[in-house]
């Protein structure tokens, strides 16, 4: 049952992926599709971020999260490097959460 | 010269990504054998499904007590903003046939990130298929390495990595969000997804982003340095 539940997934999700490729180039190339698909993962990516900021098992919440977040958006408006980003974030929360 | 520095820059960040992954990965493969499946079984997801929300909601619902079959659902429905994002990756690739099928699995949050993040098509292109490879290899180890320690994997949280994640998603937006239509569709889709968050089951809220690039996309002008 397990298995058959993995398979019947694990294709489904690899054929949601290869849809949303094989959209003809007739389509794609129409200027307000193309707007369109410019837009999405913006959309999206932004919705997926406050999710995961705000999300918790119980529904909306904050943790410690949030202030790892709050760090981030200091050090991107201080231009601080991809990496140097996700470390602040991380580190302030971590640190943050062993001493509370 | 500038074009391998901006190559240098996106191994960079993709092998940064590749490493909380990997950290990921290992405790989806702890928690996947706790909920029941084989290391196998858990294997198999992170080869074939290879996303990472859909892997968690699934070992979710059957460790819940779920039906095996009614974890499928939720898997997909997860899934589904990967077919949104296809959309958007579709014409930064300008693969067909055979190539989008081997493209298609690394069509995931991060790889279209790093992609948008980049403001040439080459650049774009570079960044869809480095940041997928790495990923792809450190999710797999990271998901056998959780699967075979099991309860000796550390929790993510303790290292501050589940801030990391949104971290890099807001990271990786931030150079399109100069352009006002690029912020305001960004502010629309985190404020209806956010809120929509108590009412609907998980995967749905941040779907719900979608129809706003829909309108804002149909009424609007092309914003200015989509890269094109």
């Amino acid at each position: 049952m397990i298995w058959t539940a993995v398979i019947a997934a694990s294709v489904g999700c690899y054929l949601l992926k290869l849809a949303g490729l094989s959209l003809p180039e007739s389509v794609l190339d129409r200027p307000d599709v193309h707007r369109v698909a410019a837009l999405l993962p913006v959309a999206l990516l932004a919705a997926l971020v406050a999710v995961e900021t705000f999300a918790t098992d119980a529904g909306l919440g904050v943790d410690l999260k949030l202030a790892g977040i709050t760090a981030a958006v200091f050090a991107l408006l201080l231009r601080a490097p991809f990496l140097v980003v996700i470390v602040v974030a991380a580190a302030t929360t971590a640190v943050l959460r062993a001493i509370t | 010269m500038e074009a391998d520095r901006e190559r240098a820059a996106i191994r960079r960040d993709a092998l940064g990504i590749a490493a909380y992954a990997a950290a990921f990965g290992a405790s989806f493969g702890a928690v996947s054998v706790a909920s029941g499946l084989s290391v196998v079984q858990t294997c198999a997801l992170s080869v074939v499904m290879f996303t990472g929300a859909s892997q968690f909601a699934f070992v979710g619902v059957v460790g819940g007590g779920g039906s095996a079959l009614a974890a499928i659902p939720a898997a997909l429905l997860l899934g589904l903003r990967n077919t949104f994002y296809g959309v958007r990756m579709a014409g930064v690739l300008g693969v067909r046939g055979r190539r989008s099928a081997l493209a298609a699995p690394l069509v995931i949050d991060e790889t279209t990130a790093m992609a948008i993040a980049r403001s040439t098509r080459q650049a774009q292109r570079y960044a869809f298929w480095v940041t997928g490879v790495s990923l792809f290899v450190l999710w797999n180890l990271g998901t056998l390495a959780g699967a075979l320690g099991g309860s000796a994997v550390g929790d993510p949280e303790t290292l501050g990595l589940d801030a990391a994640v949104p971290a890099a998603f807001l990271a990786l937006l931030w150079p399109r969000l100069d352009d006002a239509t690029n912020r305001a569709v960004a502010i629309g889709g985190a404020t209806v997804a956010t809120a929509l968050v108590p009412f609907l089951p998980p995967g749905i809220p941040v779907l719900a982003a979608a129809p706003i690039a829909l309108v804002a996309g149909l009424r609007g002008r092309a914003p200015r340095r989509a890269g094109e």
